[in-house]
C-alpha cells in the first residue's frame, strides 16, 4: 500500500483506514442510538399513558434493526476493506433473495436466476473488492481502478445476458415482464447497493482539489447514517404535520410535508456532521438533502412494488415481519447517486 | 446425531432460508407421521432440517430409493439424515412399503412422507396415494401432522441440478386421525385438504 501511494505526488498524508473523525462519528451515532433505545424502553415501561403502542413497537423494532446495522458496519470496519465489501455483498445477496422471492418467476427463469445469484452478484463485489489492486495479468502492470469494469458490468453485460439466457430456455410467456423483474432486482439490490462499499475505493479531495486526509470509512458511515435519518425524519414529520400523501394509492404514510421536513432537517444534521467528510458544511447539507430525496424515492418505489405484489413487507413469506430490504431500500437508492457526485466533485 | 447431520441441516437452512410456523400444533417427540406436499428433491432434507433438534433425532424422512441411492454423495447424505429408502420400482405384495415403514419406526421414530408419490410440477397438489390411509389404519395411535412447504419448487425445480437460494416457508398444521369407519377416498381427500388449507394461513 505504501509503495502504491508513493507514486502519487499529491498525497502527502496516506489516508488511514480509521482515524479520529471516524471514531467521533461512530461515538455520535452510538450515543444517539443509545438515547433512542432508552426513550423507547422507558416509554414501553410506562405503558398505557398516552402512548401509541403500534408506533412504539415500530420505533423499537427500528432501533433493534439499527443496532444490528451499526454492529455489521463496525464489524466490517474491523475487518478492513475486504471485510466491509464482503459484508455489503452478503447484504446484497440477502436483499436479492427477498426481492426475487416476492416476485413470481417461471420455471424457464431458473438458470438465469442461478447466474444472477451465483455469478453476477459475487462478481460485482469481487470487482469492487479488488478496486485498484487488480491482478497484474488484468491490468498489464498499469495502475488501473476497476471502476471502468464494475460500473458497467451489470448495465452492459448482465442486462444483455439475462434476457438472452431466458430466451435460451425457450419459454416465451410474459417474457418482457419476467426479464424486467430480474433486471430490476439486480439493479436495486446489487448494482445500486454496491456503490456504498465502492466509496472506499475513492481517493477523496476537498472541492477545491486539496487532498483530504480523512478516512473514506467515515464517508460510507455518513451515507448510511443520513439515509436512515432521512427515513425516520420523514416518518416523524408525517406524524406531526402530514396531510397530503404523495401517492395515496401506494403508501399513505409518505407525505409531501414529510418529504419537505425531511429534506430540511436532514440537510441541517448532515451539515452539522460535515467534519466527518471532505465536504464544506454547505456541501454536506446539499449532499444530505440529495440523499434524503433519494431515500424517499427508494422507499416509495419499494412500496409500489410491494403494493403490486400485495405484501406489506419483503422479509419472509409470512406477513408482519419486516425484511432486510425494507430497511435498506433508502441506502440502495441513495448510494449510486451519492457515490457518483462524490466521485465527480470530490476526487482528483 | 452426527456432525454431518448438523452440517446438512445448517446447509439446508441457509439454502432454502425457511421460516417455520407451527399452527395449532407443537413440536413433540411423540410418534407422528408428517405428511407434506412434494415439489422438489430438497423437500425431505429441508422438512427434516426445519424441526427442532430433539424432534429431528427421532424423525425419519421416507425417500425414493432410485434417487437417493445413486452415486456416492446421495447415499451418504441419506444415511446422515436417517432416511428410510423405499423402492418405488419394485413393490411386492407381502413386502409393501407400509409394512416396511411400520417395522422400521418401531415405537420410537416418526416419519416424514409425501403422499403424492412423486413430485407435482404444477401449482396444484396431486391426489394422495393410499399409503397414508393404510399407515393410519395399521397404527391408529400415530398423530398425522399436515405440513405445507412453499416455494421449494422455485429453489430446486424438477429436472434442475443447481438450486437458486430463494426463501421458503414451512407450515405445520393441527394433527388429524383416521375416523372410525372412514372410507379410504374420503380420508385421503380430507388429508389432502388439511395440507391445502395451510397454504392460505
Amino acid at each position: 500500500m505504501a509503495s502504491l501511494l508513493a507514486v502519487l505526488p499529491s498525497d502527502p498524508l496516506p489516508p488511514q483506514w480509521l482515524n479520529l473523525r471516524t471514531y467521533w462519528l461512530l461515538a455520535v451515532v452510538l450515543v444517539a442510538l443509545a438515547i433512542t433505545w432508552l426513550v423507547g424502553f422507558l416509554l414501553e415501561r410506562r405503558h398505557g399513558a398516552n402512548v401509541d403502542t403500534a408506533l412504539l413497537r415500530r420505533l423499537n423494532h427500528r432501533v433493534k434493526a439499527w443496532w444490528l446495522m451499526a454492529a455489521i458496519l463496525v464489524l466490517g470496519f474491523l475487518l478492513q476493506r475486504p471485510g466491509t465489501v464482503l459484508l455489503f455483498g452478503l447484504v446484497s445477496f440477502w436483499a436479492l433473495r427477498e426481492f426475487v422471492t416476492m416476485t413470481p418467476t417461471r420455471r424457464g427463469d431458473h438458470r438465469a436466476l442461478f447466474w444472477t445469484f451465483m455469478i453476477i452478484t459475487p462478481l460485482q463485489y469481487l470487482l469492487i473488492g479488488l478496486g485498484s489492486n487488480a491482478p497484474r495479468w488484468l491490468t498489464k502492470g498499469q495502475e488501473t481502478d476497476l471502476y471502468s469494469l464494475y460500473s458497467i458490468m451489470i448495465p452492459v453485460y448482465a442486462t444483455l445476458f439475462v434476457p438472452a439466457r431466458i430466451a435460451f430456455s425457450g419459454d416465451a410467456k410474459r417474457f418482457l415482464e419476467r426479464t424486467a423483474k430480474i433486471l430490476a432486482a439486480l439493479l436495486i439490490c446489487v448494482y445500486s447497493l454496491s456503490f456504498a462499499p465502492a466509496l472506499l475505493n475513492l481517493r477523496l479531495t476537498t472541492s477545491n482539489g486539496q487532498p483530504w486526509s480523512g478516512s473514506p470509512v467515515s464517508v460510507l458511515f455518513f451515507l448510511v447514517l443520513i439515509a436512515q435519518l432521512a427515513d425516520v425524519l420523514q416518518f416523524a414529520w408525517t406524524r406531526l404535520a402530514g396531510k397530503t400523501p404523495v401517492a395515496p394509492a401506494i403508501n399513505a404514510s409518505r407525505t409531501w410535508e414529510g418529504l419537505g421536513g425531511s429534506l430540511v432537517t436532514t440537510a441541517l444534521i448532515g451539515g452539522a456532521l460535515y467534519w466527518a467528510t471532505p465536504f464544506q458544511p454547505w456541501e454536506a447539507a446539499l449532499m444530505s438533502m440529495l440523499v434524503a430525496a433519494m431515500a424517499f424515492a427508494g422507499g416509495l418505489t419499494m412500496s409500489a412494488i410491494k403494493r403490486d405484489r400485495g405484501v406489506t413487507d419483503t422479509g419472509t413469506l409470512v406477513v408482519g415481519h419486516p425484511g432486510l430490504l425494507d430497511r435498506i431500500d433508502n441506502v440502495c437508492f441513495a448510494a449510486p447517486v451519492f457515490y457518483h457526485l462524490t466521485r465527480f466533485f470530490f476526487t482528483a | 446425531m452426527t456432525v454431518t447431520a448438523h452440517v446438512i441441516a445448517l446447509a439446508a437452512k441457509l439454502l432454502s432460508g425457511f421460516t417455520v410456523r407451527w399452527i395449532d400444533c407443537y413440536p413433540d417427540t411423540c410418534q407422528r407421521v408428517y405428511f407434506a406436499n412434494h415439489t422438489s428433491h430438497l423437500d425431505p432434507v429441508v422438512l427434516w432440517s426445519s424441526m427442532p433438534n430433539d424432534v429431528r433425532r427421532v424423525t425419519r424422512p421416507v425417500a425414493a430409493k432410485d434417487y437417493w441411492s445413486q452415486g456416492r454423495i446421495r447415499p451418504f447424505i441419506a444415511r446422515s439424515f436417517n432416511a428410510l429408502l423405499i423402492d418405488r420400482m419394485e413393490i411386492k405384495v407381502h413386502q409393501s412399503p407400509v409394512d416396511l415403514m411400520i417395522r422400521e419406526i418401531g415405537d420410537v421414530y416418526s416419519l416424514i412422507v409425501f403422499p403424492e408419490g412423486g413430485r407435482s410440477s404444477g401449482d396444484e397438489m396431486g391426489e394422495f396415494k393410499s399409503g397414508l390411509y393404510y399407515l393410519a389404519k395399521k397404527r391408529p395411535d400415530l398423530e398425522l401432522v399436515p405440513v405445507y412447504m412453499e416455494n421449494l419448487n422455485r429453489i430446486l425445480p424438477r429436472g434442475e441440478v443447481f438450486p437458486v437460494p430463494l426463501l421458503s416457508s414451512i407450515t405445520f398444521g393441527p394433527p388429524i386421525w383416521l375416523e372410525a369407519g372412514e372410507a379410504k377416498t374420503a380420508f385421503l381427500q380430507r388429508a389432502r385438504g388439511a395440507v391445502r388449507a395451510l397454504k392460505d394461513l
